[in-house]
């Protein structure tokens, strides 16, 4: 252990955060609409989700080889600057958390990733081509892909259901949506913890802790599965009251229409080599469900809210990130530590500022909206 | 940069495909169950005993109920396998 540095131990205590903040932050993806229609009450729905996010991290024995699938040059990049991007998009999860809004983990921690890259090593660092071809393009397609076939789907169910009893088909799909909720949260276990297991690997490799080509230490998936199962239980319940009452009201043929088509889109294109952020697929699935029950109303303006969240992801993370990087490469482990305290700070004024008007999981299906009394968004924004 | 149109293709085409068959399987399943419990509640008290009309349409139902959500299973299994690396 005497290749673990300062810097080094520092990028795995941020790894771990950030994957804390994914589990949070995407369990509305697997779970929002289940709990919305009852499917299983919110605690059960997200014990059901953080164990199996767990099991879906020990699972996967393929863990990332690059940080950033080829979005940034890797052997430009240094633990510095891996911390300075994390710091980015831990800061971007929270405040969109904070905020109620659904947007992607992935996308942050590229975003973060660019923003330290470009500071840290120059522009040529980043890779835009890639970053079209990896990011932008998928993030386009894949929700409208996902709300299509939701769409079509949705509309299908009702038609083929329309002559039996309500009470039956109410049942009927909440028991399906169990099925495809888990689907989706094994599916959320095997991809997303194991970007953390890729990020402390590589930092670990880099300080010569690990040989060239080793795989993950077994802490390292523990710890991993972990973070990301206890931030699912702990549960994003401002984000999930986006998801399962914001955007549209949702019943349980909807629901099931719309985790059955995150699951293909996410399966199939995983299959291809695809890199797409659940999120995504997840809430273009419910709009396409909203879309395609007669009388059901899609909440234009929270999903106009939502993704101008999604627009401003990457580039947001990215300056968080970059600032950061400058601190970081000027100021070695002084500015490190000067930046890990300050982002512990902004995290918790987030987090208190979140106390003004709770979500939890007795009050996440009361209401469409989730609100911040006071102006507490504008000050932190700035802040972070 | 070169985007793999054909795979996206794909991708719409079979997420598409796959998720209005397995809803709409998983909906005649429903709609079979749907069946099953409106005749055992509407048949029973009209006919005291079990007429034989009664019995075989709730068996028909449950048939149907049956083999939908066994495809869905069947579904269900394939994404498991999908999942999970160790299967491949």
């Amino acid at each position: 252990m005497d290749h673990i540095t300062f810097l080094v131990a520092v990028v795995i205590v941020t790894a771990l955060a950030f994957d804390f903040t994914n589990g949070f932050h995407d369990t509305a993806n697997a779970m929002a609409t289940s709990i919305a229609t009852g499917a299983l009450t919110p605690r059960t729905a997200v014990l059901v989700s953080g164990v199996l996010n767990i099991v879906g991290a020990f699972l996967s024995t393929e863990v990332a080889r690059t940080i950033s699938g080829g979005i940034v040059d890797d052997t430009l990049v240094t633990p510095g600057m891996v911390f300075a991007g994390l710091v980015g998009a831990i800061l971007w999860n929270l405040l969109t958390w904070l905020l109620g809004l659904p947007s992607s983990s992935s996308h942050a921690l590229f975003g973060g990733l660019i923003g330290a890259v470009w500071v840290g090593a120059g522009q040529h660092g980043v890779h835009f081509s890639k970053v079209v071809e990896k990011v932008l393009v998928p993030a386009v397609a894949s929700p409208i892909v996902a709300g299509v076939a939701a769409l079509l789907a949705t509309y299908l169910a009702y038609r083929i259901t329309a002559r039996a009893r309500t009470e039956s088909v109410t049942r009927g799909f909440r028991l399906g949506q169990i099925a495809s909720a888990s689907l989706v949260s094994l599916a959320h276990g095997t991809n997303d913890a194991q970007k953390t297991m890729g990020v402390i690997t590589l930092t670990l490799i880099s300080a010569g802790a690990l040989g060239h080509d080793a795989g993950p230490p077994l802490w390292v998936v523990a710890a991993a599965g972990l973070a990301i199962g206890l931030g699912t239980y702990l549960g994003g319940w401002r984000i999930i009251r986006t998801m399962g009452r914001g955007l549209t009201d949702i019943q349980s043929p909807q629901g099931f229409a719309a985790e059955a088509a995150a699951t293909t889109v996410i399966l199939s294109s995983a299959h291809l080599g695809f890199a797409l952020s659940t999120t995504q697929v997840c809430s273009g699935g419910i709009l396409g469900a909203g879309l395609g029950r007669r009388l059901a109303e899609v909440r234009w303006g929270t999903a106009g809210r939502m993704v101008i969240a999604w627009l401003v992801t990457l580039p947001a993370a990215a300056l968080v990130g970059g600032l950061s990087a400058i601190a970081v490469t000027h100021g070695g482990n002084l500015g490190t530590a000067l930046i890990a305290l300050l982002a512990a700070a902004v995290a918790t004024a987030i987090v208190l500022a979140s106390r003004r008007n709770p979500v939890h999981a007795r009050n996440v299906n009361d209401a469409h909206r989730v609100t911040l009394r006071g102006a507490a968004p504008a000050s932190v924004g700035s802040a972070a | 940069m070169d985007l793999d149109w054909t795979a996206l293709g794909e991708v719409a085409a079979v997420s598409t495909g796959v998720t209005v068959a397995v809803v709409a399987v998983f909906a005649l399943g429903v709609l079979g169950l749907s069946r099953a419990d409106s005749t055992r509640t509407t048949g029973r008290p009209r006919t005291a005993g079990r007429a034989p009309t009664a019995g075989r349409a709730p068996t028909a139902a449950l048939a149907q109920a049956g083999v939908c959500f066994l495809a869905c299973a069947a579904a269900v299994g394939y994404g498991i396998y999908l999942i999970v690396p160790q299967f491949h």
